[in-house]
């Protein structure tokens, strides 16, 4: 009798992005963030995998992308322990965490619906908190409310 | 150097220690002399995009006081807002026709958005649920005035805790005076953690109460606020809680000879009317000290006194 599979075995990419370390819960949200399901390209992802860090893990392979600092920053927001890696010619040129930045603007909404910024043509502006817990956050520049991540939605 | 020259006034936050400071001595300046008419070459617009009696008047009266003229509308329904004009427009536009914007508009933020557009310095009058300096401005003038100064005061704050921006103000400036905050509210209108978190950052304490009369003998101050029906969820809760919170002769028999209590208007039956005649009574005069607040400020951003 054949050896049982453990693993799925998913194809190499040749050139693109490899996002990993996804929390499990938010892989669909990156999926959809990215707006992978409008690519040509191939695309591969899984969730629910294994991980010694997360426990569970989502991880996303994309053939031919490479993303903007806005768009890491995006990353970032929802998969702050995620990590980047920029594949050419099935060689690994580039590994990296994402890094939240200090200040995200323009992309996401404010959660506060009697901010200037959902009532008037006013571009959101964040700070990057930490509460009492430790726990990251954004605070409205405007209407100076904070917002916890998961209430984050893009613009 | 401390300068307020052509700065706007959104948050109390923008104002360092010192900075608050010297606009209550120049306040102080006000109260001994309120008649200089250093304004009169000055026209300030006042833009109230939401009806307000105490500030709007207060503010007009501290600019008539100072010799100057005021433009402006009462609602925004007397405006161009109700042509569909936005926030932007009518701030550029009357940045035109005046030297400093005093403006009150019901939505969060706008005040912060109106100083990043306008050529001429805002003074926020209140942004919805935000922010209003100035009324915390002249929360300080009435503390550091009935108390001697504003150092290590231990401070009631009363009621709703949860909602009203004026505390929140109150106890983000009073974290830097080393104050202490008894906080006394309904379980469901408590301060919110992140109000909290201020004290806890400037290393200060709180405590929390249920009673109103277990902080009587404490206070310094004692701030009470309204407790509005609409902010409970649960109209039984507003029931049970609606006349836990009233301040009368008796209660205030414990309190300290020196105490003094505050309100920031409109009350409604939080203070028996018995308790205006107590000399620890003081809101009345509190709205008072919120002209010369006022005329400090604006001769301040103006350039007028430093």
């Amino acid at each position: 009798m054949k050896d049982k599979r453990t693993e799925l075995k998913v194809s190499a990419i040749r050139s693109g992005t490899v996002i990993d370390h996804i929390p499990a819960e938010n892989t669909f949200r990156v999926f959809a963030m990215l707006n992978l399901e409008n690519s040509t390209d191939h695309v591969y992802f899984g969730t629910n995998l294994e991980s010694k860090k997360l426990g569970k893990k989502g991880i996303i392979k994309i053939s031919n992308i490479f993303f903007k600092p806005e768009e890491i920053s995006k990353i970032a927001l929802v998969a702050p322990h995620a990590t980047l890696i920029e594949i050419r010619d099935y060689e690994i040129v580039k590994k990296e965490q994402v890094l939240l930045p200090e200040e995200i603007q323009k992309i996401v909404k404010c959660v506060n619906p009697k901010c200037v910024t959902n009532n008037q043509n006013v571009p959101t502006y964040f700070k990057v908190i930490s509460d009492h817990h430790g726990k990251m956050k954004l605070a409205c520049r405007y209407c100076e409310k904070t917002m916890s991540m998961e209430d984050i939605e893009f613009v | 150097m401390i300068h307020l020259k052509n700065r706007s006034l959104v948050s109390i936050t923008d104002y360092s220690k010192e900075e608050i400071l010297k606009v209550l001595d120049i306040a102080e300046g006000f109260e001994k002399d309120q008649r200089q008419k250093i304004l009169t070459n000055h026209v300030i617009a006042s833009l109230f995009f939401e009806p307000s009696t105490r500030t709007r008047l207060s503010f007009e009266s501290a600019v008539q006081y100072l010799g100057g003229s005021i433009i402006g509308f009462a609602s925004a329904g007397t405006s161009s807002v109700k042509k569909g004009e936005s926030l932007k427009d009518t701030i550029l536009t009357v940045s035109n026709y005046s030297d400093l914007i005093v403006m009150r508009n019901p939505l969060d933020g706008s005040a912060r958005f109106a100083s990043e557009v306008s050529p001429v310095p805002i003074i926020n009058a209140g942004d919805g649920a935000n922010q209003h300096p100035t009324q915390c401005l002249l929360d300080l003038y009435s503390i550091r005035k009935t108390q001697g100064t504003l150092e290590n005061i231990h401070i009631a704050l009363v009621g709703d805790l949860k909602y009203g921006r004026t505390v929140h103000s109150l106890v983000q400036a009073l974290s830097l005076f080393n104050a202490t905050f008894h906080l006394v509210s309904p379980e469901s209108l408590k301060l919110p953690s992140g109000v909290k978190k201020w004290i806890k950052d400037a290393g200060l304490e709180y405590y929390q109460y249920t009673e109103l009369s277990d902080v009587i003998p404490v206070a310094d101050i004692i701030y009470m606020t309204r407790i509005q029906g609409e902010r409970f969820p649960d109209p039984m809760e507003y029931e049970k809680v609606k006349n836990s919170y009233i301040l009368n002769n008796d209660i205030l028999e414990k309190s300290k000879e020196t105490m003094r209590i505050l309100h920031p208007l409109p009350r409604v039956n939080e203070i028996s009317e018995e308790v205006d005649d107590n000399p620890k009574a003081y809101y009345f005069q509190q709205a008072k000290n919120g002209v010369y607040v006022r005329q400090a400020l604006i001769a301040a951003i103006l350039g007028l006194k430093d």
